[in-house]
């Protein structure tokens, strides 16, 4: 579903002058699944009720810890609660965590990454240097950083993932901005006379934000997958919500008697951060492609 | 650009090596040494910014988190919290304190456990050490045979290496390691459930933390691999009688794993950061759990202790990497 990923980097900025060939090829399987199983999440978070079976929160303990069957696609958690529909009432939460961090993320690393490549000398050195020391901190353990300061709670895990996966992106958008300052059509437009602030709006904006569609729906993901760590470690939403990291963190205990207290919350986490990367390599390969 | 030529050119005539300017390559060392002093000592100060941002008073936070409750203190106990953690000097002075304490190896006192924190990192880093070093270990050889296996073949073979790799890579720890221990542990009953210091025990944390980093890194190995596939010296071996695997082993591979090299300190962080969530799925002992447990009860200098030493060991493996690519890779210092 991704070969095609890597040989379109060595071709980028047409190489040849012809122009683009008018045959248009079906979209590739892996990414109509991809659209399909994010569309299934969206309707999950806005309209909830449309795709549950059960009562998220209704307790039955005459069906606790029922498998998976008929009745209970995904089966019953110990208090007989059904998990299907607790993963279909998690997903705004889930969702909203991931969203939230990302656009956290994304700003402090658009301020960030466009301050040290368009600062002045100290300045910009100042910034990338705080950049660098950032990274020093894997991911995870920085949001563990966080948490530690803030205490556990879903905005906390906002919070955590947003910012400690800042400085990744802010490097990514930094490059971004210098590989479009240093370009040949900058150097055209400053010899035509045209004005920095010219220059920034017509060129070098454009060119900077428009990948920056790519890296947001491939972090979505990722962000998802790290929201979902905190809880999973006790650390971020508390159990008794349907969030999908909670989900585990609850399940984890029963690890032993229902596997699908674990299993099914995890795999709907794997399909929608699969569904994300799918779709933003795409989305990133048909815009080197489509570079003029 | 390959570990085979340079390795070559020790063994050739000195002159090949000669007019690389040992002196500009001491200050390109120097210059990288220095770089990442610098972003040890900003870690550093990020993490006594983090403790001095705990909301609150601190000493009243100290003693609230000892006794796991929130209640009102009198001077006397504030003083000697106070006192002991050296709160009552400005900050300036704490900080200097702090810095000074970690150029010495002593990271503070724990606030739950009465301890120093090097005294809690030493007892619990052993288990976390060899579960890394195995993870490393691991997801060479499994990336080093399925990149081998199936790189550059024909048919659908190719595509579905490639997709394993995308998919490894993006699989999340905790349920990679819980398939693992349902699979293993529950159903074939293969591996313990809770993995104690017994050998044995540690192969499904491994593989957990293994998996996607071999994901990871096959990604760019195999659009070496694929590249020097084509290469003229791969037609050279083949014409001069060379099997397929000889030449996939023996050639092919020494030109495509330095992509992966180059990762490997960035491989570092990953794997001790996902050791934090294996050791608390398979409730394991290690600095991870110590971690999380911290974390949860804001014990912040067990949590800074442990973030700053990771940290570390990250700068300093990234530092070594680029070190020796410097050293290895002659091109690399004209640029």
């Amino acid at each position: 579903m991704t070969t095609s990923v890597t040989p379109a980097t060595g071709t980028k900025s047409a190489e040849t002058p012809t122009p683009r060939p008018p045959r248009r090829t079906p979209p590739p399987t892996g990414l109509i699944v991809a659209a399909g199983t994010l569309l299934l999440f969206v309707t999950a978070m806005i309209a909830p009720g449309l795709l549950a079976t059960h009562d998220p929160y209704a307790l039955n303990l005459a069906d606790a810890l029922h498998a998976p069957s008929f009745d209970y696609w995904f089966g019953t958690d110990e208090a007989g609660r059904d998990l299907y529909s607790r993963v279909v009432y998690g997903t705004r939460e889930s969702l909203v965590i991931g969203l939230g961090a990302t656009a956290l993320s994304l700003t402090l690393a658009l301020a960030l990454g466009s301050v040290a490549a368009l600062g002045g000398r100290f300045v910009a050195g100042t910034v990338n240097r705080v950049i660098e020391v950032l990274l020093a901190f894997p991911t995870l353990l920085f949001a563990l950083l966080l948490v530690a300061i803030t205490g556990p709670s879903a905005l906390s895990q906002v919070f955590a993932v947003g910012v400690g996966s800042a400085p990744g992106y802010a490097r990514i958008i930094r490059g971004q901005i210098l590989s479009a300052r240093n370009s040949g059509y900058v150097e055209a437009a400053v010899a035509l006379g045209h004005g920095n602030g010219r220059i920034l709006r017509q060129h070098i904006v454009p060119n900077a934000v428009r990948p920056l569609v790519a890296i947001i729906t491939l972090s979505v993901g990722q962000s998802i997958v790290w929201a979902s760590s905190l809880s999973f470690l006790g650390l971020g939403v508390a159990p008794p919500s349907p969030e999908w990291g909670a989900l585990l963190d609850a399940g984890r205990v029963y690890i032993t008697q229902a596997w699908w207290l674990t299993v099914i919350p995890g795999l709907v986490i794997v399909a929608l951060a699969l569904a994300a990367t799918t779709l933003g390599k795409h989305i990133q390969n048909s815009l080197e492609k489509g570079e003029k | 650009m390959t570990l085979t030529s340079s390795n070559r050119a020790v063994d050739a005539p000195a002159g090949r090596r000669a007019p690389l300017a040992p002196r500009r390559t001491i200050r390109l060392l120097a210059e990288k040494i220095g770089g990442a002093a610098v972003v040890l000592f900003g870690a550093a100060t990020a993490a006594f910014l983090a403790q001095a941002a705990l909301p609150g008073d601190r000493a009243t936070v100290i003693l609230n988190i000892r006794a796991g409750q929130a209640i009102e203190r009198t001077p006397a106990e504030l003083a000697q919290i106070n006192q002991q953690y050296g709160l009552e000097n400005p900050l300036v002075v704490q900080y200097l304190d702090y810095i000074r304490g970690l150029l010495v190896g002593d990271l503070g006192i724990s606030y739950q456990q009465f301890k120093p924190v090097t005294e809690v990192i030493l007892q619990q880093i052993g288990p976390t050490v060899a579960l890394t070093a195995a993870a490393l270990v691991l997801s060479w050889l499994i990336m080093i045979v399925w990149v081998v296996l199936t790189a550059g073949r024909t048919g659908r073979l190719s595509g579905v290496g490639a997709v394993v790799d995308t998919t490894a890579a993006g699989l999340p720890h905790y349920w990679l390691g819980i398939i693992l221990l349902l699979v293993f542990s529950l159903g074939l009953g293969w591996f313990p459930v809770i993995s104690g210091p017994s050998f044995i025990g540690i192969v499904l944390p491994a593989l957990t933390l293994a998996i996607p980093l071999a994901g990871f890194m096959g990604q760019a190995t195999r659009t070496e691999f694929e590249r020097s596939l084509e290469q003229p010296f791969v037609i050279s071996a083949r014409m001069r009688g060379m099997g397929d695997t000889g030449v996939r082993l023996r050639h092919v591979l020494r030109h495509s794993v330095l992509p992966a090299i180059t990762l490997s300190g960035w491989a570092l962080g990953a794997t001790i950061s996902g050791a934090v969530v294996v050791e608390t799925v398979f409730s394991r002992p290690g600095i991870g759990k110590v971690l999380v447990g911290a974390v949860n009860s804001q014990d912040m200098p067990v949590v800074t202790g442990i973030v700053i030493l990771i940290a570390a060991l990250y700068v300093v493996a990234n530092l070594l990497v680029d070190v020796a690519y410097t050293l290895v890779d002659p091109r690399l210092k004209r640029s």
